[in-house]
């Protein structure tokens, strides 16, 4: 990585915001962030960068009063000060753009502008005078909104206007956006940013929270990077390229090799073939997507969140239903079959949400893992449970999958994550699966569990078992994996059938949407 | 059947319906504030039986209707109080508190009845025409033939119950409570970001829906039946409940689908005199009508929904043609 001069803070800088050392660490262990400095100046558009789970969202929470840093010290136009509520920040001049929108659909633009602090006369609130302060606010500031039409019916671009006005109307100095453009037309981000600069022009500072490269190219005066809850600098955005940027956004800190033989592919067990979704606010997020995977092999889905993975997985499984394409198991068409039926096929899932997809918090251990199992042969003596079989299988399973527990009816929401996650996959790894889809494995779960986990997914397939893993996690796809596919924008931007020579850069590039297969050169394209 | 058509064509019908209307409307109007703020209150039932019994003893202690008015009122807000203090503070089910407070309403009222004066299951006894609430005869209207018969000599809390319907729009729409109200009902995060404090305001929707029932509670005992007795309340709290999503919890619809199971029990107590109809038969009509009023609703509500689904479309292929 080439050095690249941090953009300098010199004495004289006034700074709006200054957050000095902040580290955010969950009730569950869960460090969101790790000794953070993150300051913005007067008057600048600020960009705070990083894949989701970077910790940029934790970080704007504790700066907007939502929540309370484990560690380190929040500083205002210089003053410290305690942040405790959205109220506090509120009276601080902060203000806060959420990325799912803080309006009430059934009421007007007006009523939701003065919302908590209508203008009255004696008992009844004056409208007319609500409807005048929005439509002056919104005149000052080139905003053009509608404040007697109601929210629902008004666009998307146009919700949003309303939102920054609020903040505007009750004296923020400073906004901070959460992935403001996330839920825009190209259109109505023109509008935005062109919004956004003549704010910046009045005085105001504007942090922009985004993870798309070319938008903060455009738009900002700077830029933090982060990544795994830390800062990895701040830099001017004149001078650092998108490469630049994606390499300190994306990458890896410490890098693993995974042991394993080399694969030996049989018959194809998932084809999908032509997939297409398009979700509940008209986004297509998966766009004709075709690959195949073979039995023995483990295809790895890399990219950043949102770009279609979850999408797939949930199809893959009949959790949504697909607007166009089809995928087969095995040669068997599954769209449409109860998942029952997909697991009676032999496919086996790790889900993403293990709490909510993967086990039942308040059952116990051995309840959890004959979920799938339970109308078996084997674990019934006529219509009532043969209790003992139930046992011996469940303490196997928890001696085999080193699942640390009190015993088998211990609930499993009180294990630990790692152990959490034990149970999740000890019952979706005994089934005799043909195919595993093991959606981000190791999240968030300790070292031991997550090489544990590793080592059993490559020992499957080296069985013979077909294994699709996605994840936003870069060593973890990379060296798992025997093949590669990255997805962005509901595309296959590439795919590779040789991982080792990939490079931690260009991932970053394709993952990002910087580069796609199709639009390069010929020589760089992996061998096939 | 000539019979039937010489009862409903008379001015006493619509007289009647009035009168039956006026506990369901009160118990419909305290179901729309709550469910304005999104708390579901299904203890109306239990709230008006328990209310009514205090309106009756506290009229009778005092020889006061209207204290014992006023004391039904104060124990409607003060079970409002108790389920908001469950709900929202212990976070309880609301609709286990609801349904705990119905059964409190009905066995709980016994047991208090019989602490307070030793009597079971009914106030009869207590009965005197002082502790009754008075009606009405409107000077004027009273002497307009038809009209007079239909609309005056009233139970005061009559007239009040349909007074009511502004006040409650008025809140709802006018007043900056009303517009916490319906922000929290709707958005509670979006209410909570701007700093109004969610729990308070659905702890005050439930007292003042509370204070609604208790009201209906008085009238149902100390007007309608003029005495209470264990089955005094018989389902209103949960046919309002239907009136109120009929009226899509809105003030003025939800009089309106009031008015119409109103009439529904109105018919039950004119049919059931006729000779040769069945009596559980027509015991059922109010029930039968709550059910087949909800299910068209649910129809047109589902047809409304397809035609701005459609309406949505058809913007969305405009917008693509530019």
């Amino acid at each position: 990585m080439e050095t690249l001069k941090t953009a300098v803070e010199t004495r004289d800088d006034l700074l709006a915001v200054e957050m000095k050392n902040i580290s955010k660490v969950y009730p569950n262990g869960i460090a969101a962030n790790r000794n953070v400095d993150f300051s913005v100046r007067f008057g600048e558009i600020h960009a705070l960068i990083g894949e989701n789970g970077a910790g940029k969202s934790s970080l704007m929470k504790i700066l907007f009063g939502l929540e309370q840093p484990t560690e380190g010290e929040i500083f205002i136009n210089g003053e410290a000060v305690k942040l405790a509520s959205p109220s506090q920040a509120i009276a601080h001049g902060i203000g806060m753009v959420h990325q799912h929108f803080m309006l009430v659909p059934t009421l007007t633009v007006a009523e939701n502008m003065v919302l908590g602090m209508p203008p009255k006369k004696g008992i009844i609130i004056d409208y007319k005078k609500a409807v005048d302060m929005t439509a002056e606010i919104a005149k000052r500031y080139g905003f053009n909104v509608d404040p007697e039409a109601r929210v629902m019916d008004i666009p998307v671009g146009m919700k949003q206007k309303v939102e920054i006005l609020k903040a505007l109307l009750r004296g923020a100095k400073i906004l901070i956006l959460d992935e403001p453009t996330a839920v825009l037309t190209s259109k109505e981000t023109v509008e935005l940013f062109r919004q956004l600069r003549l704010l910046r022009d009045e005085g105001f500072t504007i942090v922009f929270i985004s993870h798309r490269l070319n938008e903060i190219k455009e738009l900002t005066d700077r830029m933090t990077i982060m990544r795994g809850g830390r800062s990895m600098g701040v830099y001017e955005t004149k001078g650092i390229t998108e490469q630049q940027i994606s390499q300190r956004m994306v990458g890896r800190d410490v890098i693993l090799t995974v042991e394993k033989d080399k694969s030996q592919p049989g018959d194809v067990i998932l084809e999908v073939r032509d997939l297409s979704y398009i979700n509940e606010w008209d986004k297509r997020m998966l766009d004709r997507v075709s690959f195949n995977l073979r039995a023995g092999e483990i295809l790895g889905i890399a990219g950043v969140e949102g770009n279609g993975q979850r999408e797939l997985v949930d199809i893959l499984f009949n959790l949504r239903e697909p607007e166009g394409g089809a995928v087969y198991v095995n040669g068997h068409e599954i769209t449409g079959l109860t998942q029952r039926r997909i697991r009676d096929l032999g496919v086996s899932l790790i889900p993403e949400d293990r709490m909510v997809f993967g086990i039942a918090g308040d059952a116990g251990i051995a309840d959890n893992i004959i979920a799938d199992r339970f109308d078996k042969k084997a674990y019934n003596r006529g219509p009532i449970f043969n209790m003992k079989s139930i046992h011996e299988e469940t303490d196997r399973l928890i001696r085999e999958y080193r699942i640390v527990s009190r015993d088998r009816n211990q609930k499993v929401g009180m294990l630990s994550g790692g152990n959490i996650q034990k149970v999740v996959v000890a019952r979706e790894f005994s089934s005799d699966p043909i195919l595993i889809i093991a959606d981000q494995p190791t999240r968030g779960i300790d070292v031991g569990a997550t090489e544990f986990i590793r080592a059993r997914l490559v020992e499957l397939s080296r069985a013979g078992a077909a294994v699709l893993l996605v994840s936003a996690d870069l060593n973890e796809v990379m060296e798992m994996s025997d093949r590669l596919i990255i997805f962005y924008g509901g595309h296959i931007a590439a795919s590779f059938d040789d991982t080792t020579t990939l490079t931690d850069e260009l991932m970053g590039e394709y993952m990002l949407g910087l580069r796609t297969q199709a639009s390069e050169p010929k020589e760089e394209k992996t061998h096939v | 059947m000539s019979q039937f058509f010489d009862t409903i064509f008379k001015p006493e019908f619509v007289f009647a319906i009035i009168r039956i209307t006026s506990p369901i409307l009160f118990a419909a109007l305290a179901s729309v504030i709550a469910e304005k703020a999104g708390v579901v209150n299904i203890g109306l039932e239990g709230t008006m039986m328990i209310s009514a019994l205090f309106g009756t003893l506290i009229s009778f202690w005092t020889q006061s209707w209207l204290i014992g008015v006023l004391g039904a009122l104060v124990v409607g807000i003060l079970l409002g109080a108790m389920m908001g203090f469950f709900a929202l503070r212990l976070r309880t089910n609301i609709i286990l508190v609801g349904i705990a407070l119905n059964i409190l309403g009905s066995g709980g009222t016994v047991f208090l009845l019989y602490l307070f004066t030793g009597m079971r299951g009914n106030t009869s006894s207590l009965s005197s025409p002082n502790i009754l609430i008075p009606t009405w005869n409107i000077p004027l209207l009273k002497d307009i033939p038809v009209v007079g018969a239909m609309f005056s000599g009233h139970a005061v809390l009559t007239y009040v119950a349909f007074i009511l319907v502004f006040v409650v729009w008025f809140l709802l729409y006018k007043t900056s409570l009303g517009l916490n109200i319906r922000a929290v009902g709707e958005n509670s995060n979006a209410a909570r970001s701007v700093g109004i404090s969610v729990q308070r305001i659905q702890y005050i929707a439930l007292m003042l829906s509370g204070a609604l029932s208790g009201l209906g509670g008085a009238f149902m005992s100390m007007y309608y039946s003029q005495s209470w007795n264990t089955g005094i309340v018989a389902g209103r709290g949960f046919i309002a409940l239907a009136a109120q999503a009929m009226g899509r919890g809105e003030p003025v619809g939800t009089m309106f689908s009031s008015l119409l199971f109103g009439t529904a029990q109105a018919l039950e107590t004119r049919v059931s005199g006729i000779q040769g109809v069945s009596s559980y038969l027509v015991a059922s009509i109010p029930y039968v009508v709550t059910i087949l009023g909800l299910v068209l609703y649910m129809l047109s509500a589902k047809r409304k929904v397809r035609r701005l689904h459609q309406k949505l479309k058809n913007r969305q292929d405009a917008e693509q043609r530019t």
